[in-house]
């Protein structure tokens, strides 16, 4: 199997397509023939990326790679970045709006649950510039 | 516990998924926050929320959730309704609260999630 690429864009506060991406991401892992506790594993973290992408950034991208050993998920943004990347992997910490919390999200939990779904879990952010979160999963 | 047992416990209404009345879930979840069930739901569940929006619909897909519960009599609207089908994902409306609804599951031997503590 060769390496496969695939981008999707993220528009922010757009609250009726969040999720688009992570569900066109899942069933391309399925017609790929992934094993279906990784997928889950994927489309959970990619959502929580994709949601927070939405509701915290000015809009973004998400790109899917896949070769033959694993998968790598990117989630860029344009935005206000993170202020303190520590306290952001806090369980139950959040910045989220009292709009985003009617939503059912803005629990705390985004950044923690991604980590714990990803092999290899990455964040780098810059204040005034963005967030790329990086994720990979072994096949 | 199969669907059909709990549409009678509950006095449910079942809004998309009827062929499959038949089929099985082995834990519920409730919770309104969906950041909570991504993080915790394993299994086959059925979640039980007083949340409409289509958020729920995706969470359920990327969660691979079995069923859903609408509490409090809230009746989602026919996008989402239309986004669960899509997804052959069961959808069901009670009149009973989160509370009620959980604990007429529960005593009839529907268990949650375990979490470590």
């Amino acid at each position: 199997m060769d390496v496969m690429q695939y981008n999707f864009n993220v528009e922010k506060d757009d609250f009726d397509r969040a999720g688009e991406a992570s569900s066109n991401i899942k069933k391309i892992l399925r017609q790929l023939g992934i094993d279906a506790a990784i997928i889950r594993r994927i489309a959970i973290a990619t959502y929580e990326a994709e949601i927070n992408i939405v509701i915290h950034s000015l809009g973004g991208e998400i790109d899917l790679e896949v070769d033959p050993s694993s998968i790598k998920i990117i989630a860029r943004d344009k935005g206000p970045g993170i202020a303190n990347i520590e306290l952001a992997m806090q369980a139950g910490y959040s910045t989220a709006s009292d709009k985003v919390r009617e939503m059912g999200f803005g629990a705390g939990m985004g950044l923690p649950n991604m980590k714990k779904c990803s092999d290899k879990f990455e964040v780098e952010s810059e204040l005034g510039k963005g967030t790329t979160i990086s994720m990979i999963m072994f096949i | 516990m199969r669907i059909s047992e709990i549409k009678e416990l509950l006095c449910a209404e079942i809004l998309c998924g009827e062929e499959q009345v038949n089929s099985e879930v082995q834990y519920g979840f409730g919770s309104d926050l969906m950041s909570d069930v991504l993080a915790y739901v394993k299994g086959k569940t059925v979640l039980l929320t007083g949340l409409t929006n289509n958020q729920v619909i995706r969470t359920a897909e990327m969660a691979e959730l079995s069923a859903i519960i609408f509490v409090r009599g809230k009746k989602p609207e026919h996008e989402l309704v239309k986004l669960a089908m899509e997804n052959n994902i069961i959808l069901m409306l009670t009149n009973d609260t989160m509370y009620t609804a959980s604990g007429k599951l529960y005593s009839k031997g529907l268990l949650g999630v375990q979490i470590d503590c």
